[in-house]
């Protein structure tokens, strides 16, 4: 792929990028989020066409416009979440469209044989009769697989193939892309998890913010260095940039612990996490993305239950975890996802911000009318909301107003720990600014905060704490002056197989 | 398929309608005399004709992940409609031979449900709703199209001896009947429109990912439930040798029931054709049986029929979730 540009209304999401695919070859794409992977594959595989540049493959030009059309010149994609028929057979998974016919009617005999044929292909031997549902995730993904290669496939893109599968299936997962490998196909191989990357992979591909970086055999691209060139800063020379915002106060031992979890996990979820917030405390979480940082929240917060270690708020064990009984806690969360997950559009910005308070009062005892509009025109106020009335649906708001909405929901409730995954996402540079502004006053007062974002350079401003995360696994913690850009890169960067501090699960 | 002594997890709702046919037909064949008969068999593969080829229909438009609620009103439009078509002028009728007026039902049903299809696919509206409508249009066309509800088809030269056509007992619907459903079955499992309909109903996203039909395999659904639907009116006007546009009200329901408790899942995705067929004549002796017990309220052939169903859905969702756990472990 050569010079490739694809823009959408208003972004260059590619950026005369290039990409050269070898025969058994497995090449990894990475970049953070934003920076187009997911974007080349698009066009790779057909489902976005690009507007400049040319695809090759073995020296002849091609284009597709559709999925199905770069699946028949060859070009085989298996995403993140498994595209099977859960009740047909894994036979007719590998078939279906292209069943092969006798008399005019399906033959299906022939597609039984094949398909087994097709799976023992990847060495896997399993009854090609069974539904594909009665299959783990990983053999489902096999199922995926043995399909694209039944089609003649030459590159194989595996998007994020990993995100699902445990230890053990990783595995076998990789001894097939092994043995793919071998035979001669072109794996691009994408995943947020670096030591799968460097497990796997041959070469190393790095995007940025749509523009290409460079294409790296692995064994010249050591951890640290991949890391600076996906983020984009050069690790020697950000520790004098974040200098001056060291004057934060550390936060004293003594300060009361509002809520500890130790060793806390969950199957296809973080494991084996410790984590402590105490009193007046920013604790940031860093990692990459799929490092577990939102998992973590959704374990404390009580969305996903904890399958092991203990959860105490406030020195009491908490027994049934759940959003309810965390809200009686005083424990608050503004989720990723704001749109999905955190407004409710067609409300007004005062029941938008009254509904987490209404919720903790229980719905016997209503909030009066006059002391909704109270509390809206007070957060309108304090949070510097930029609206007329406090009567317009939130939906009419900017990104940085709608997260300032539902921190006010939060506030409302005057949480003892506030959870704040990604806030600054999304919304504009000033908006970023108050909102880390009002994180800093919020913890002044005495509030614990949990801060997750993306942008490790917020991290260090903000935080007191930092706990780092890669692979769902807590990798280390530094506090104080220790809280530098690099430092954490370095601890991202370190080979978790030779781990910081190995705990044991009791 | 492959024969296997074990069964297949995907074929246990299937084993399970059949052992209710069983303890229903050997219970029913003790207790009433004169149950167990060649022409008691005859008699309930005819009556359960129309709601047998609507069933059959449904059965593709279910799998799918789709609902057909005009298959009822279709049913009684098109016997109206072929009533109609055959009587004399002095009916407001034009007169036609039944081979004229038979294949203009039949276009009538396709063309009807075809465009629902075809609704439902390029505006992405709800099957419930578009056939909801095509309900309520199909019943007033069907009202409005004589001056009589009922409209009687006799003395016709082209027509009587469809009505009279017997093979070993066997009348014309009821041999319809079992054609159609062994060209039904032979398309749901060996043509790739058949199993593009499974794989629709079991994720349509992935259908779409994998470059299979989707659109025209939707129309084609309608479609073939109109058509079925239309042959099921023509079996009715055979039968009763009349039209009539107030039959086949809440058919529709009946025919979902029968489909459901013949092992197929309402989400769609799984099921067979051979199911419908146990569970239409299920339903057909239950509604039987309140004519040989005498002093039975015949209402309770509803309430047998809602437990069956209660049974069926919660029978499926236990067998579900055992498949699953099986399999995990």
């Amino acid at each position: 792929m050569h010079g490739i540009v694809k823009t959408f209304p208003g972004v260059r999401a590619l950026d005369t990028v290039q990409f050269k695919l070898r025969h058994g070859e497995v090449h990894s794409l990475m970049g953070e989020n934003g920076a187009g992977k997911s974007t080349l594959i698009k066009v790779l595989t057909g489902v976005y066409r690009h507007e400049e540049g040319t695809i090759l493959l073995n020296g002849k030009p091609i284009s597709p416009r559709t999925p199905l059309e770069a699946q028949e010149q060859g070009i085989s994609t298996v995403y993140q979440e498994v595209n099977l028929f859960p009740e047909l057979s894994v036979a007719e998974n590998i078939f279906i469209g292209r069943e092969p016919k006798k008399f005019g009617l399906i033959n299906w005999r022939k597609i039984i044989k094949k398909a087994r044929e097709a799976m023992l292909r990847i060495n896997i031997d399993i009854d090609v009769t069974l539904p594909a549902r009665s299959y783990s995730v990983a053999i489902q993904q096999m199922i995926t697989i043995a399909r694209s290669i039944d089609f003649d496939a030459k590159i194989l893109v595996l998007d994020e193939p990993t995100s699902s599968l445990d230890t053990a299936e990783v595995s076998q997962l990789f001894n097939v892309i092994r043995c793919l490998r071998d035979q001669g196909f072109g794996i691009v191989f994408v995943s947020h998890f670096l030591d799968q990357v460097y497990e796997i992979s041959d070469r190393i591909s790095v995007l940025r913010n749509g523009q290409f970086i460079g294409e790296y055999p692995i064994s010249e691209l050591p951890r640290m260095k991949l890391i600076s060139k996906m983020i984009g800063k050069d690790a020697l020379n950000t520790s004098d940039l974040t200098q001056h915002h060291k004057s934060r106060k550390n936060i004293s031992n003594n300060q009361k612990i509002v809520l500890n979890g130790e060793h806390i996990g969950r199957r296809n979820s973080a494991t084996d996490i410790d984590i402590n917030i105490r009193k007046g405390e920013v604790v940031g979480l860093a990692g990459l993305l799929g490092s577990g940082r939102t998992e973590v929240a959704n374990l404390l917060f009580g969305i996903d239950s904890i399958e092991t270690g203990k959860i105490t708020v406030n020195d009491k064990e908490v027994k049934s975890h759940s959003p309810r009984s965390a809200i009686k806690n005083k424990i608050a969360y503004t989720p990723e996802n704001r749109k999905d997950a955190g407004i409710i559009p067609d409300l007004s910005i005062r029941e938008n911000i009254i509904l987490a308070l209404q919720a903790h009062k229980g719905w016997i005892q209503p909030i009066r009318r006059n002391e909704q509009q109270r509390l809206s025109k007070h957060f309108i106020k304090a949070l510097n909301i930029a609206t007329t009335d406090a009567e317009k649906p939130i939906s009419q708001l900017s990104g940085g107003n709608q997260q300032k909405v539902i921190l006010a929901r939060w506030l409302a409730i005057q949480p003892e720990l506030l959870m704040l995954d990604e806030p600054t996402r999304g919304i504009d540079i000033g908006a970023k600014a108050e909102i880390e502004k009002l994180i800093a006053d919020l913890c002044q007062k005495g509030m614990a905060l949990l801060f997750i974002s993306s942008e490790l350079e917020e991290i260090v401003r903000d935080s007191h704490r930092v706990i780092v995360l890669k692979d769902r696994k807590k990798v280390g913690e530094i506090s104080g002056d220790e809280i530098q850009l690099d430092r954490i890169m370095k601890i991202i960067a370190s080979d978790s197989k030779k781990p910081v501090k190995k705990l044991i699960n009791a | 398929m492959i024969i296997a002594l074990k069964p297949k997890p995907q074929h246990l709702p299937l084993i399970a309608t059949i052992s209710v046919l069983l303890i229903l037909y050997v219970t029913a064949s003790m207790r009433y005399y004169g149950f167990a008969s060649w022409y008691q068999t005859t008699s309930l593969l005819t009556d359960s004709a129309p709601l047998g080829l609507a069933a059959i229909g449904m059965t593709f438009v279910i799998l799918s992940g789709g609902i057909d609620l005009s298959v009822g009103a279709v049913i009684a439009l098109s016997s109206i409609l072929l009533a109609q078509c055959m009587a004399g002028a002095e009916q407001g009728g034009f007169n036609f031979p039944s081979y004229v007026a038979i294949p203009i039902v039949l276009l009538v049903g396709i063309i009807f449900g075809g465009s629902m299809g075809i609704l439902i696919r390029l505006f992405q509206l709800p099957p419930f709703l578009v056939t909801l409508a095509g309900m309520f249009l199909a019943r007033g066309v069907a009202l409005n199209l004589t001056a009589s509800k009922r409209l009687a088809i006799v003395n016709e030269p082209t027509f009587d001896p469809l009505v009279n056509f017997l093979f070993f007992g066997l009348n014309l619907p009821a041999i319809i009947f079992i054609v159609i459903l062994v060209i039904a079955i032979v398309i749901s499992s060996y043509t790739r429109f058949g199993r593009v309909v499974y794989a629709i109903g079991g994720n349509e996203r992935s259908a779409l990912l994998a470059g299979l039909p989707v659109g025209s395999t939707t129309v084609k659904i309608y479609a073939l439930s109109g058509l079925c639907a239309s042959i099921g009116g023509i079996l009715y006007a055979i039968g009763s040798q009349s039209g009539d546009a107030s039959v086949g009200y809440l058919l529709e329901l009946d025919a979902i029931a029968a489909v459901v408790i013949g092992g197929t899942l309402l989400s769609g995705g799984v099921g067979y054709v051979f199911g419908t067929l146990l569970g239409v004549i299920i339903l057909g002796i239950i509604t039987i049986i309140p004519t040989y017990e005498g002093d039975l309220n015949s209402w309770w052939t509803r309430i047998a029929i809602g437990g069956l169903l209660f049974f069926f859905i919660a029978a499926q969702r236990v067998l579900n979730s055992l498949c699953i756990k099986n399999t995990s472990s």
